[in-house]
């Protein structure tokens, strides 16, 4: 199994923080990949970077062997590289049927067909994805009323019915009810394995990413820190103090 | 989405009251003519600035665009539009029902042709800009079109330009505008409702809730902003030929580019009747123009006044509007689901 991004000595800045300084890391293709650090560490910073959100003052970034720093957002959506956001973005107007049919990959929509109405299969594939993160009984609310936890899970399934290759997802659990993050594990795992989706995936809470990721990268200061499976990571006492340290 | 709204009793009254209005308030006909033409000005203005979310000022500018293109068009057409508009109307286009039949025709066409392409266009560079800035920034375009009408002389400058005359009596005149207004009307009322149904219509919704988030799950933005500015540009390029002919007169201040009249009634028409929806516009068309007829006819000299109240109050105490607030007081009669008719059972409340 290859490396499907390969971040290299990538830098950031905003003014004078030093959001990342000289990151390289790789996402394994089909795995699920781990990134940890502390508050402000620089983990949001690094995913905006990846996806063409906000232009690196240095280094390189490749998508499937292709150099994509320079790319913008919808460029790389479209390639086949979608992140979901710490804030939760969903269409709050728009029902959660709706959010799902505008999610259909866009890669090799023609201009013709941006004329034409969903298909059936489009349809019930929104349908049962929505039922994959529990949400099917609540598919005519709009998105905007329902709770945060529940815009998290229908972001989720957006992300899913755009059949991405790879799926960046920024703190998934955060602000789920914990009862209910086991399921979500559960169904990110289910995600990787039936699906095919490589993951990466930030996580603040330690018990999941090691539940969950197959190797592990930790940023502190804007630096790679440490990186290995969650048993290394686990033990290597510069993150242990990079955690004790950040609170 | 209810069976009501979309009952065909709804549609053929409107269609005989279109039908039938001239035939029984004929003293009215260029009155209810132009309540069409202000029918389509709200629902252009929704597609960007109500379905969307982006608030533009300066439609008008392809509504005197379109204008200008078929009087150049319809003049040119049978003599040379420089030496004609430098008589300065002392030569006025006298035209068989032939000619002119196929003038306006062709005026209207090259008009929405030439307002897609002046779209697409300037769309490219105005949809880099968001928020107060694009409103601003089209409200530039429109003002600099009328600044530039003006000063060009080639298209009659500051004085304008005559219309072909319409070789008819002035009555029949008014029923043929208001003929070719109601189907502009219709067409347009036909060709949104089809278009909020398509990928085009969850498109630009997502984009009014939430343009990044569109743009990281791939939509083409862009091109989807370009093709909703288009569609306006469309109809009102055609609305504003037919306008300059009913007038029979072209100048870039009143008639082409009234910026502060027609220009700010678009906005103001859908955001009464309720921005974002199929019908809000048409009803906010319909009520602010009686409104404004009435004001016009029993309150001169205050009606300005008048509608400045009715806009202020509608912006800072009804800011849903007429078809938004029927929407939250009666949602079931819409189709609009609010909360759970019963615990489903399998969710799972986060
Ligand atoms: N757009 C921005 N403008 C200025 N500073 C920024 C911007 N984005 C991030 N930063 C700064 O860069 C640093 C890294 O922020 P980032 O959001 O990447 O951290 P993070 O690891 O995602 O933190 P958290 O766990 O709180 O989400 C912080 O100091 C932050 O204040
Ligand atoms: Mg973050």
């Amino acid at each position: 199994m290859g490396a499907m991004i390969e971040v290299r000595n990538v830098s950031k800045a905003f003014g004078g923080v030093q959001a990342n300084q000289d990151v390289s890391m790789d996402v394994t293709e089909g795995g699920i990949t781990g990134l940890i650090g502390p508050n402000g560490s620089g983990k949001t910073t690094l995913f905006n970077s990846i996806v063409g959100y906000h232009p690196i003052d240095g280094g390189s970034i490749r998508f499937e062997g292709q150099e994509i720093s320079k790319f913008r957002v919808p460029q790389i959506a479209r390639l086949g590289m979608l992140r979901t956001f710490q804030q939760t973005r969903i269409y709050g107007n728009m029902n959660c049927v709706k959010n799902m049919l505008i999610s259909v990959p866009h890669r090799s929509m023609g201009f013709l067909e941006i004329f034409g109405d969903h298909s059936t299969q489009e349809l019930e594939k929104a349908e049962h994805l929505l039922e994959f993160v529990g949400l099917y009984g609540k598919r005519k609310l709009m998105a905007g009323d329902l709770s945060f936890g529940q815009q998290k899970l229908l972001e989720f399934a957006m992300a899913l019915m755009n059949d991405p290759k790879v799926l960046l997802l920024d703190e998934p659990t955060a602000g789920i009810n914990p009862t209910l993050i086991n399921g979500l594990i559960d169904r990110l795992k289910r995600a990787n394995e039936e699906f095919g989706i490589t993951l990466f995936v930030i996580e603040h809470n330690m018990r999941v990413i090691m539940n969950l990721a197959e190797h592990i990268y930790c940023l502190a200061h804007g630096e790679m820190l440490a990186e290995g499976t969650p048993e290394t990571i686990r033990n290597d006492q510069r993150v242990i103090d990079a955690y004790l340290g950040a609170h | 989405m209810t069976g009501n709204w979309k009952s065909p009793a709804l549609y053929a009254a409107i269609l005989a009251f279109g039908v039938a209005a001239p035939f029984l308030f004929p003293g009215y006909t260029t009155q209810i003519a132009i309540l069409w033409m202000m029918i389509l000005f709200a629902l252009t203005w929704d597609i960007a600035g109500g379905q969307m979310g982006y608030n533009s000022l300066g439609n008008i500018f392809f509504f005197g665009a379109g204008m200008y293109l078929s009087a150049v068009i319809q003049v040119g057409m049978f003599t040379d539009v420089g030496t004609y508009t430098s008589a300065r109307g002392g030569e006025q286009l006298v035209l068989g029902y032939g000619d002119y039949f196929v003038s306006v025709f062709a005026g209207m066409a090259v008009a929405a042709v030439g307002c897609v392409l002046f779209a697409i266009v300037i769309g490219w560079v105005m949809f880099g800009l968001r928020g107060p800035y694009f409103a601003i920034g089209t409200l530039g375009i429109a003002l600099s079109a009328r600044e530039l009408a003006s000063t060009w002389e080639w298209i009659g400058g500051g004085s304008g330009i005559a219309m072909p005359v319409y070789p008819g009596l002035p009555d029949e005149k008014s029923q043929v505008s208001y003929i070719i207004l109601f189907v502009l009307a219709i067409l347009t009322f036909l060709s949104v409702r089809w278009l909020y149904t398509t990928r085009f219509g969850l498109a630009i919704n997502a984009i009014r809730d939430d343009e990044e988030k569109a743009e990281a799950m791939g939509v083409h933005t862009t091109r989807y902003k370009i093709i909703a500015w288009s569609v306006s540009a469309f109809f009102l390029g055609m609305s504003g030929a037919v306008f300059g002919n009913m007038t029979g007169f072209v100048e870039p201040m009143e008639v082409a580019f009234p910026t502060v009249t027609f220009g700010i009634f678009m906005v103001v028409m859908s955001l009464l009747g309720g921005k974002g929806t199929l019908w809000g516009p048409v009803i906010g068309a319909t009520v602010f123009h009686i409104i404004k007829e009435v004001t016009w006819t029993y309150m001169l000299g205050w009606q300005w006044v008048a509608l400045g109240v009715l806009i202020i109050v509608n912006v800072v105490f009804f800011q849903q509007g007429i078809m938004g607030w029927a929407q939250d007081k009666w949602p079931e009669f819409f189709g609009i689901e609010v909360e759970e008719a019963s615990a489903a059972g399998d969710e799972e409340a986060a």
